[in-house]
């Protein structure tokens, strides 16, 4: 029941998201097929296309539905840019950018779980906050640039760009997971500081157990309610990251194609990413809730 | 057991340290039960977790003699403290509901204690035996369940179970019926009896002397970081020589503290009831969905009078509250206030007549607005032009608080501020929703005691909400037994508590430990 | 003998002196943006005869591929950086704080819809939220502010819902309903200034945001347009220069970094005190 309906209004805010990019798009300035348009070519053959593809001959309703209805079949519109389906375009750079985000976020997750454990006594503690702070407020295109100049111009250990091998990958999944561990540092660390102040910690240690078992078996799983409901914030924070990234690295992947699209007005290719980063937000947001069931009993009343 | 010499235990600060042990001298037998008696900081917790070795983060313990188990716990290492962790001595807090993992079963954090020290066998077999051991029904469903699926009751007794779980022979208590209604209680009581009755040693830590009355052999009692009295149990409640300790045994209130004062000798006036009626409710029903939370309640009081509600959490006493102060619109039943209709009517219209029904709560500091001064907090309930200081005075406050924020403030302090609030209306009924349940008992006694002068000189009448029987009894002229969101019994207070009629007023009675009825 | 259980206490220096660095970084940096003639000189001054060189006592950050002074850059630069993420925060702050207290206060179900339609709009990345804005409207610092403000408005608007929530249902807001006052009076003595509390504190933190995001969409060509500073477009142009003269591209973007971490310092030090006045 609570499981349905987290679903449920998982479904409703992807929809108020779908709604709210489509009204952006015909709030633009100027007639919808101009901002489609955009400054690709305009002809009258390429307008009467438009106007056919989008329905633009239809009432607002019946084009809104209609857009909603394509949408959820995974139907995302022409690149007129590209002259391509929107979804052939997105699916073909779709992998490079997902290996990428699933690196990244690998090593992010795995590096804040060791740094929020490991640095409990009070020295490591400050140096690792500080190095938190930092990450978490230094621009990601830095970082990447930073690492670009060190490792790859002065000491020529990872290619400057493209992606061929695993060494490419190498300086942009650091590049993006380092703010994320950064983030998730900190929040994991906070949790577990607030559970080791709980009375149950007290009941825990009174019955002889070992420091190291109270963090690992009582104070963690307290500590990772919090984290795992940034699940959400960590797809949205790694779809938005690889924009500028593989823009550091010369990448390809949906970040280059949008930067494209961006820029030559491709609105069919833009819509497109958005929705679909807002779709992968609300799945994983979903997931999240789901998965904070699963980890605290408590939530699973009423 | 243990034999301990001259204890300190300090947490240093940065600007100033806190000594919250003070060189105190503790020796605990095989098979005895010792209390130790205090009131809120007087470092009873933190000797009890010294015993165990968890005085707290930074605590520096110092001792001439600290010996646990027959050895020297002053060289003890991480690994000699855990065994004698849940090995030696198993720890029992309040409130199960935070002091067992929320996050995991019963049966795991049992099964716990199991593992840590080596048990061997089938855990799971044991657990049920445990569960079973501390009379908790259905144990194999039970040890499946989560903490917040188990009522107050049970909980505590799965916590009980997983501090005995490894067979320690000492059982340390640290206030462990607080949280608890007072039939629970008196079940956990007996419970721990059972224990000792099996050979096991307690101590027993709590500010409620009549629960120790019920259970101890000794009572050590602390204040301030030192023990200032102790000796066998009935001698020492009967005839306290220290006077704290007087202090103390008086403040209690009971049946027998009626008319007198609980902080100093003396006696209260307690006028002649008038017989108008200031409030009446009739046929005060309140339903959520299905669930009928008061059913058909009748309420009266007179003025002047002092009508006490008494009844178990989740009697719906605090609806009833509601209710009356019309905050929550009833399902049925009309409440009459000063003659004039009060329920149904529109907000706009009670706003004139708001100011004559006042309300104190069981926690003052979240019924004042985080950002103003103790000046700002009284002056918003006087009428216009009215002088903060006089008020402050009448409930015992200095003027030197006036631009405090309550937050500054101490527990009893913060609760004559919002009695100060309560009567700048001039109010002619007050609300109290267990005003004095979160204070010490010599605070408790101090703020009873404003109450009554405040009804003998104004003659403001008061609904006293409590769970505490002993409170009611002192302060009440007629009491109103709740169960189940009705009335069960009602009627003059020495009639109900001396005389009861209802089963559940009965029930209620015998499961209050008192002061004279536990020593003989 | 003594005797030191649990975990040993460790002489810290006073929690104050990163607050009044940071402090002070900030009151710099405020100066800087009022009055960058008494710091640097002129930042569109090109020097053909110097180009690209390392940061010497000349030239503190070198200077970059035109010869410009790079600090004087940053300098001017930090004007238009902070003039758009302080503009955005603003828009962010008053709508949110607006729309929020509306849900906190409305019916039921007018509640119900603005908290999906912030939810909604936060499942928006804030890059490619702004990035679909700039596509409509067009490049340019005024699009960078409309697009960050409205991708950061539903942070603000959540935290002053749910604070609306806490502060409608507290012991205080009832009590004064015992002296018989108002319902706009209410609102207005004891739920707006206790709602609106925390607010400028995350705003400081959420500055810091703001000019993260700024650069980062500056950094990919969408905000101010060349010649003019500006940290994230400086960072990009410098880029093509980086195996050669890495100053011109990290120089200003520590100098960003340094001003969010002393908005994070500051923003959290004035939480911690707000958290401890209200808490």
């Amino acid at each position: 029941m609570i499981v349905l309906r987290r679903i449920g209004t998982g479904l409703v805010v992807l929809w108020v998201a779908a709604t709210a990019a489509y009204l952006a798009l015909l709030a633009a300035p100027g007639s919808t097929v101009d901002s489609i348009i955009g400054d690709g070519a305009d002809t009258p053959l390429i307008r009467s296309q438009i106007v056919q593809e989008w329905h633009l001959d239809r009432p607002a309703v019946v084009q809104y539905v209609d857009y909603l209805w394509r949408a959820a079949h995974g139907d995302l519109g022409r690149s007129y840019l590209l002259q391509r389906p929107v979804r052939d375009v997105l699916g073909a750079q779709l992998w490079p950018t997902l290996k990428l985000a699933l690196v990244a976020a690998v090593l992010g997750i795995a590096l804040a779980l060791v740094l929020a454990v490991t640095t409990r006594r009070p020295w490591s503690r400050r140096v690792s906050s500080t190095a938190e702070l930092v990450l978490v407020s230094t621009p990601p295109f830095l970082i990447g640039l930073v690492l670009l100049s060190v490792f790859s111009f002065q000491l020529g250990l990872f290619p400057v760009s493209g992606d061929r091998g695993a060494a490419a990958l190498v300086l942009p999944a650091v590049t993006l997971a380092l703010p994320i561990a950064g983030v998730l540092t900190q929040v994991l660390r906070d949790g577990i500081d607030r559970a080791l102040d709980e009375p149950f910690v007290i009941t825990a240690r009174a019955r002889g157990l070992r420091e190291r078992a109270v963090l690992a078996r009582h104070a963690l799983r307290h500590a990772l309610l919090p984290a795992v409901s940034l699940l959400g914030w960590l797809g949205g924070t790694l779809l938005g990251g690889v924009v500028i990234i593989e823009t550091v690295f010369g990448r390809p992947g949906l970040g280059q194609v949008t930067l494209q699209a961006v820029t030559s007005e491709d609105m069919p290719v833009v819509l497109a990413v958005v929705v679909f980063s807002a779709f992968a937000y609300v799945v994983l947001n979903t997931a999240a809730d789901l998965a904070c069931l699963v980890i605290d009993p408590r939530l699973r009343r009423s | 057991m243990i034999a301990i010499r001259d204890l300190h235990v300090t947490f240093p600060h940065r600007r100033h340290t806190v000594e919250a042990v003070r060189g105190i001298d503790l020796d605990i037998e095989p098979g005895e039960c010792v209390a130790i008696v205090g009131e809120s900081g007087s470092g009873k917790s933190v000797t009890a977790r010294t015993l165990v070795g968890l005085a707290g983060p930074g605590a520096v313990v110092r001792s001439a003699k600290f010996e646990v188990d027959g050895r020297d716990a002053r060289a003890f290492g991480p690994e000699e403290w855990r065994r004698v962790r849940g090995g030696f001595a198993g720890l029992v807090l309040q409130d199960a509901l935070v002091s067992l993992d929320p996050l995991r079963t019963v049966g795991a954090e049992i099964g716990e204690v199991l593992r840590v020290h080596g048990h061997r066998g089938d855990r799971d077999l044991r657990v049920r035996d445990l569960l079973a051991t501390v009379h908790v029904p259905e144990p194999e469903r039970r040890a499946r369940q989560h903490p917040h699926q188990l009522s107050g009751g049970l909980r505590q007794r799965a916590l009980i179970a997983s501090a005995i779980a490894a067979g320690p022979p000492l059982l340390i208590a640290d206030e462990p019926t607080t949280a608890l209604d007072v039939t629970v209680q008196a079940q956990i009581l007996a419970l721990l009896g059972e224990r000792r009755a099996a050979g096991e040693t307690l101590l027993l830590i709590s500010h409620d002397l009549a629960v120790v009355a019920r259970l101890a052999d000794r009572v050590l009692v602390m204040r301030d970081g030192r023990i200032v009295e102790s000796g066998g149990t009935a001698s020492l409640l009967s005839a306290p020589s220290h006077p704290y300790t007087q202090e103390l045994v008086r403040a209690v209130p009971s049946a027998a503290t009626r008319g007198r004062r609980l902080s100093e000798a003396g006696v209260v006036a307690a006028p002649e009831p008038s017989g108008d009626v200031v409030l009446e409710a009739r046929g005060l029903t309140k339903r959520y969905g299905r669930h009928t939370v008061v059913d058909d309640v009748d309420v009266r009081v007179g003025r002047g009078e002092i009508v006490g509600l008494v009844g178990e959490s989740g009697s719906g006493k605090t609806t009833v509250a509601q209710l009356l102060f019309g905050l929550v619109a009833p399902t049925a039943g009309t409440v009459t206030f000063e003659g004039e209709a009060w329920t149904g009517q529109p907000e706009r219209r009670r706003r004139a007549r708001r100011r004559h029904l006042q309300l104190i709560s069981q926690d003052p500091l979240s019924s004042f607005d985080p950002r103003w001064t103790v000046r700002k907090i009284v002056a918003e309930a006087l009428p216009r032009g009215g002088a903060v200081e006089p008020l402050l005075e009448r409930v015992g406050l200095g003027a030197e608080l006036l631009d405090r924020n309550p937050r500054q403030l101490s527990g009893g302090q913060r609760q004559r501020v919002a009695i100060a609030r309560a009567l700048a209306p001039r109010p002619s009924l007050i609300i109290c929703d267990e005003p004095v349940s979160a204070l010490d008992v010599s605070v408790q006694a101090q703020v009873l005691d404003l109450l009554a002068d405040i009804r003998a000189t104004d003659g403001t009448a008061m609904l006293f909400i409590s769970h505490d029987l002993g409170v009611v009894h002192h302060l009440a002229d007629r009491v109103l037994v709740m169960h189940d969101g009705a009335v069960v019994e009602s009627g003059p207070v020495d009639d109900v508590f001396h005389h009861p009629r209802h089963d559940y007023t009965r029930e209620l009675l015998a499961a209050v430990p008192t002061l004279e009825g536990e020593i003989r | 003998m003594t005797l030191v259980l649990d975990r040993p206490l460790v002489l810290r220096p006073p929690r104050y002196a990163g607050f009044l660095v940071a402090a002070g970084f900030l009151v710099l940096m405020l100066a800087v943006v009022l009055v960058p003639g008494l710091f640097a000189g002129d930042p569109l001054a090109a020097d053909p005869m110097h180009v690209l060189e390392a940061p010497s006592t000349a030239h503190w950050f070198g200077t970059d591929q035109l010869g410009r002074d790079v600090f004087d850059r940053v300098v001017h630069g930090a004007r238009h950086s902070l003039a758009i993420a302080t503009a955005a925060t603003l828009l962010a702050v008053v709508a949110g704080v607006l729309l929020g207290m509306l849900a906190g206060l409305a019916h039921k179900y007018a509640d119900e819809a603005l908290a999906r339609s912030f939810d909604a709009l936060s499942a928006f990345p804030l890059i490619l939220l702004a990035l679909l804005f700039i596509a409509i409207a067009g490049p340019g610092a005024l699009s960078l502010v409309v697009a960050i403000g409205i991708a950061t408005l539903p942070h603000y608007a959540r935290v002053v819902r749910a604070q609306t929530f806490v502060v409608r249902q507290a012991g205080y807001v009832t009590q004064a309903v015992a002296f018989g006052r108002s319902r706009l009076r209410l609102v207005l003595r004891h739920v707006l200034p206790n709602v609106l509390g925390p607010v400028p504190v995350i705003a400081v933190i959420g500055l810091g945001e703001a000019i993260l995001a700024a650069a980062g969409l500056s950094f990919l060509g969408m905000g101010t347009q060349p010649p003019s500073p500006e940290w994230g477009a400086m960072l990009s142009e410098g880029r093509n220069y980086l195996s050669v003269a890495p100053w011109v591209s990290v120089l200003p973007g520590v100098v960003a970094t340094l001003t969010v971490i002393a908005l994070t310092v500051v923003g959290r030090h004035l939480q911690r005190r707000v958290e401890g006045r209200l808490g």
